[in-house]
């Protein structure tokens, strides 16, 4: 089970949490078109590595976190606000 | 009477306690503290269980809950419990044990043939020989497999009568798992230097392997009163760690004491699920078999546990051992069973020794260079066959009993559990686990050092190391007492298999032998994980914890390859087998959710309402606890022709304010909500980004920058995370704040043509007139004295209006509203009479909003904006998602009036009865007209109306003709509504 530490509430049991998936994707402007909104709803890498991800605290204070975690040791880097540019630790983007 | 394996006093038993059991019908007699393991050698019974496939006889292997073969099944007050460990089962009086898996009797086992068969049931064999014809599988071959091989039955009569048991959550600093020399000492300094520990370990008592050495004694007693009086240490023996699940959550099962479950109401079991910032696996090491012909006889045990069993309980597993190893640690049990006068015989393969020489000191015969080929005896040892490791000499030894060790694998479940790479040590013949320093450390056995005071030493230097890591000066050694010093070892010779003609097995629990592991690697299964796949080896609670790295050598040497290439299969929790019942805890029946229950909910239920649950609510489903549709149509006829009231309140309300607001709700909705004018309601529809439909609902302008959102009760909580998750990830640039209301708001709705001169009555401040109140008007008023909002919404399709109120004035409000329709004969409704007036509407709700519907589907594709963009804009214009051919929403009758229709009913064409063209999603009896109206959705539905189709259901053996019609059955001009 994971634990995310939220920077409202403090570290918090992933069960508080709801995913809502990939943040490095963005939405797409308006008349950007059906392929870009196709890729924007359903193209998604699965890579074994640090993945920037979306988790909506919704058991807690209901803010949307961006969370930088590693899919295959779960390790969280990074936890931050939708405004903030998090990054994988350098050198270990795998 | 004294039972004949009794021979000492032992460190748990007490004598003067007797405790009368039975064993399959036999009554014995064993000390309090024994397990039942211990009882039954120490009244001589070695045979206990017929092994899963070739129904052999087998013994007591182990002394703990690796034992792979003495599971019973425990007869109690509740029922059949089956699977019970012997080696972990406490003895206590009245004990019913049975032995499992044989008929008709231990002794004499039918199936007993199926182990002459061996030679044509090798792994794999039910796959192969079992092929065909199809059909038979799942009707003949698996029932008759499933009797033949097995362990215990399970009677779901355990499930409903299940001892209660609870879930607990702790919290510590460090967790430290396994309380032997390592786990003490680690569990000690950082308790002392102020750090919050928990240390667990899932013996009875606290000591792990100091226990058996009586020279540690004063050191133990030292340490354990030191922990005792500890504030910061909390100490739980009968606490197994079952899986570690990362991040620092562990799950653990208590097992109540007797006193314990006494004191707690019967409590037995106790699930535990810790969070620690740091763990120490400090989780020893297991003794492992090797594998030879008859190893697995009655008798064949592993030297540690003869040790334990005469150590702990004072049971000799025999007085006439021979022992089988190839390490120095294993001589322990040598020289406690030559201690206690018990004449042992050693056949060591090394050949020679510091152990062995310290053992011909005291008088042992040891047999240097030398393998056991084989043992021998019916139902037991007897006979061991010696020969020396040129293969030249040969002897033969008499005993009743063999104790074998392979050596010791470090525990490494749960750090392998949490990613942990296991590498190879020559050193010990083992693979130990590297664990991240983040995530703890590994002491003692448990990392391969092997030596009580050497752990010791190895626990203090975790302790240090995780001391530092957390910020704290590690704190004082524990007083007075020095560690015993381990004596000198010669290094183990690594030894697997001594090879020969019969059946020599790797796994005790499911029959799997040496030759299966190797016809594994003839098939092609070569991976160790897929081996295990092939041919069971490490599967149910046997999980290989004392021959699964024999396995990986046998297949090593099949392969070709180092035994550290093969390594071994990946654990996965739960370490021992739970209950269910005890993962359940509390969270059973009643309590198996929560339940919300409405402002209203007292009033309903003395109005003698029948509850449904939808969601986590309960809400009225009729005011009548009688069967059938009558009471129902005639709450759903009140409205229709008079009024009715009903409560609404479990909807989902959502307060948006803000300057952008309006805007943020034209991106949210797929029709405009800008254009909304304050004082107006506006149904409205939200699609997912994919373009399907998520939810619909009313939403009112109370204010220019306020607005009111319901959703359906179902969708209420997915809704709002839509909604704040938009809003934080798209649009953070809003100004806007959403406030769940839902639970402050109580809402009802009275509808029916009466309905206005009720609400009149009731509502102060407000003009109800058509003019100044039309259709989707909405306004603060005084409702009954109480600040609210008034709503002129309408779900049933008549004239109908919503009113809300705080939660805490539900009961004034809603009695007088129904003081004063009095006059009109006001009737509360239920869920299901609201279904039938919506139904008769065509309006839809979550059974048509099943998140496979599209706009288009329900036919609200002119709702979606033109030009502005929304979320799921771009992808609804999919021209898929309007294709002709999608399921679309209609309404449907039975041609003859008598027929009933149901939910789910297909509809095929009469001339393809096979192909389902859709199905019924909603249907109710009709109040407006006679016999049954539904919604259904029906490829191309809407070009289908005055269509005839068969509505079946095969399992209810039904066949009706149906009429395709307009979902809009009554009133389609809207009439009613704006009256």
């Amino acid at each position: 089970m994971l634990r995310i530490p939220c920077p409202w509430c403090g570290e918090r049991d992933e069960t508080e949490f709801r995913y809502r998936g990939d943040a490095s994707k963005v939405r797409p402007a308006a008349d950007a078109g059906l392929a870009a909104f196709t890729a924007y709803v359903y193209e998604r890498d699965n890579h074994c590595g640090w993945h920037l991800e979306w988790w909506l605290h919704v058991g807690g204070c209901r803010r949307l976190l961006k969370v930088v975690r590693h899919t295959l040791s779960h390790e969280i880097h990074a936890v931050g606000g939708p405004e903030d540019q998090l990054s994988p630790p350098p050198g270990l983007t795998r | 009477m004294r039972a004949p394996g009794r021979i000492a006093r032992g460190l748990l038993t007490d004598p003067d306690r007797p405790v009368g059991f039975r064993f399959d019908g036999r009554s014995m007699q064993g000390l309090t503290g024994d397990t039942l393991a211990a009882a039954l050698l120490a009244n001589g019974q070695r045979l206990v269980a017929r092994s899963f496939k070739y129904h052999r006889p087998r013994g007591i292997v182990t002394a703990g809950p690796e034992e792979p073969c003495a599971l019973v099944d425990v007869i109690g007050v509740s029922g059949r419990e089956p699977n019970r460990l012997a080696t972990t089962l406490l003895l206590h009086e009245g004990l019913v044990a049975e032995s499992q898996n044989r008929w008709p009797s231990l002794r004499f086992d039918v199936l007993a043939l199926n182990d002459l068969m061996a030679r044509f049931l090798p792994a794999g064999f039910y796959y192969k020989t079992f092929m065909a014809p199809g059909w038979a599988w799942e009707r003949l071959y698996e029932p008759l497999i499933r009797r033949a091989a097995g362990l215990g039955r399970l009677e779901a009569i355990v499930g409903d009568h299940a001892a209660p048991a609870e879930t607990v959550h702790d919290h510590a600093d460090v967790l430290v798992v396994g309380a032997g020399t390592a786990g003490l000492t680690a569990a000690h300094r950082l308790g002392t230097s102020g750090l919050k520990v928990m240390l667990t370990e899932q013996d009875v008592v606290l000591g792990g392997g100091s226990l058996l050495d009586a020279r540690w004694s004063a050191w133990r007693e030292s340490v354990c009163t030191g922990l005792a009086g500890l504030a910061t240490v909390r100490c739980l023996p009968r606490t197994t760690v079952l899986g570690a699940y990362g991040h620092g959550v562990f799950g653990a099962l208590e097992t109540l004491s007797p006193p314990e479950a006494a004191r707690f109401g019967g409590l037995r079991e106790r699930l535990r699920i810790i969070r620690a910032r740091r763990v120490v696996f400090a989780t020893g090491a297991l003794e492992r078999l090797i594998a030879f012909p008859g190893n697995d006889l009655p008798g064949v045990m592993l030297a540690g546990a003869a040790h334990q069993y005469l150590r702990r309980y004072g049971v000799a597993v025999g007085r006439r051992p021979v022992f089988f190893l190839n390490s120095d640690e294993a001589y322990e049990a040598v020289f406690a069973l030559s201690g206690a006068g018990i004449e042992c015989v050693v056949i060591d393969v090394r050949d020679s020794s510091l152990a062995a020489e310290r053992a011909r000191a005291l008088g042992v015969e040891v047999h240097g260079g030398a393998v056991v080929e084989g043992a021998y005896g019916r139902d037991g040892v007897r006979t061991v066959r010696v020969v020396d490791v040129t293969g030249r000499a040969r002897r033969e030894l008499a005993a009743d009993c063999l104790l074998m060790s392979g050596g010791h694998s470090p525990a490494t479940t749960l750090a392998s559990q949490l990613g942990a790479r296991l590498t190879w040590q020559e050193a010990i013949a083992a693979f130990t686990a590297d664990l991240a320093p983040v995530i703890g450390q590994m002491a003692g056995a448990a990392r391969g050092v092997f030596g009580l005071a050497a752990a010791a030493r190895d626990g203090e230097s975790a302790a240090r190391t995780l001391a530092a890591q957390l910020v704290r000066p590690v704190g004082a050694a524990y007083p007075g007492v020095d560690l015993p010093p381990d004596a000198d070892v010669t290094p183990i010779a690594a030894l697997w298999e001594v090879r020969g003609p019969a059946k020599a097995f790797v796994d005790l629990q499911n029959d799997v032998t040496t030759a299966d592991v190797r016809l594994s690697f003839r098939e092609g299964y070569e991976h160790v994980e897929h081996m295990k796949r092939f041919t069971t080896h490490g599967m149910a609670t046997d999980q290989g914890r004392i021959g699964g790295l024999v396995g990986s050598a046998v297949l090593a040497q099949a392969r070709g390859v180092p035994l550290w290439q093969v390594g071994q299969t990946r654990p996965r929790p739960f370490a021992q087998p739970v209950p269910f019942a005890a993962l359940a805890g509390g969270e059973v029946r009643e309590h198996y959710r929560p339940k919300r229950r409405l402002p209203l909910h007292d009033w309903h239920e003395a109005a003698g309402a029948t509850f449904v649950s939808t969601g986590l609510w309960l809400r009225p489903l009729v005011y009548s606890h009688r069967q059938g549709w009558e009471a129902v149509l005639n709450e759903a006829r009140a409205v229709r022709r008079s009024v009715g009231i009903t409560d609404v309140s479990s909807l989902g309300k959502i307060d948006v304010q803000g300057p952008d607001a309006a805007r943020f709700l034209d991106f949210i909705y797929a029709n405009s909500f800008s254009t909304l004018a304050v004082g107006r309601a506006r149904y409205g529809i939200m699609l997912r980004e994919d373009g399907m439909l998520l939810d619909d609902g009313t939403t009112s302008r109370l204010a220019p920058e306020h607005f009111l959102v319901t959703t359906t009760t179902a969708n209420a909580a997915a809704t709002l995370e839509h909604m704040e998750f938009h809003l934080q990830a798209v649009w953070p640039q809003f100004q806007v704040l959403l406030t769940d209301v839902g639970d402050q708001w109580a809402q009802f709705a009275v509808a029916g043509p009466r309905s206005r001169e009720v609400v009149a009555a009731v509502v102060a401040g407000l003009e109800l007139s058509n003019e100044a109140f039309p259709f989707m008007a909405a306004s603060v008023a005084t409702i009954a004295g109480v600040a609210g909002r008034v709503f002129r919404i309408s779900f049933s399709g008549e004239l109908a209006y919503e009113l809300a109120v705080p939660a805490r004035h539900a009961l004034a409000v809603w009695s007088a509203v129904l003081e004063a329709g009095k006059p009109f004969g006001i009737a509360p409704y239920g869920l299901d009479a609201l279904n039938t007036l919506r139904i008769e509407k065509g309006h839809v709700t979550a059974a048509e909003l099943n998140g496979n519907t599209s706009a288009d589907d329900l036919g609200m594709q002119r709702m979606l904006k033109k030009h502005d963009d929304f979320i799921g804009r771009a992808l609804a214009q999919r021209p898929g998602l309007a294709a002709p051919e999608r399921l679309q929403l209609v309404g449907v009758r039975p041609l003859a009036r008598a027929h009933r229709l149901r939910n789910g009913l297909q509809l095929v064409a009469p001339e393809a009865r096979t192909t389902s063209l859709g199905y019924v999603t909603s249907s109710t009896p009709s109040v407006e007209s006679d016999g049954w109206v539904g919604l259904a959705l029906v490829a191309g539905g809407r070009r289908r109306l005055g269509q005839r189709l068969i509505g079946t259901s095969p399992v209810h053996d039904e066949a009706i003709e149906i009429e395709i019609v307009s979902p809009h059955m009554l009133d389609p001009e809207n009439l009613r509504v704006r009256a």
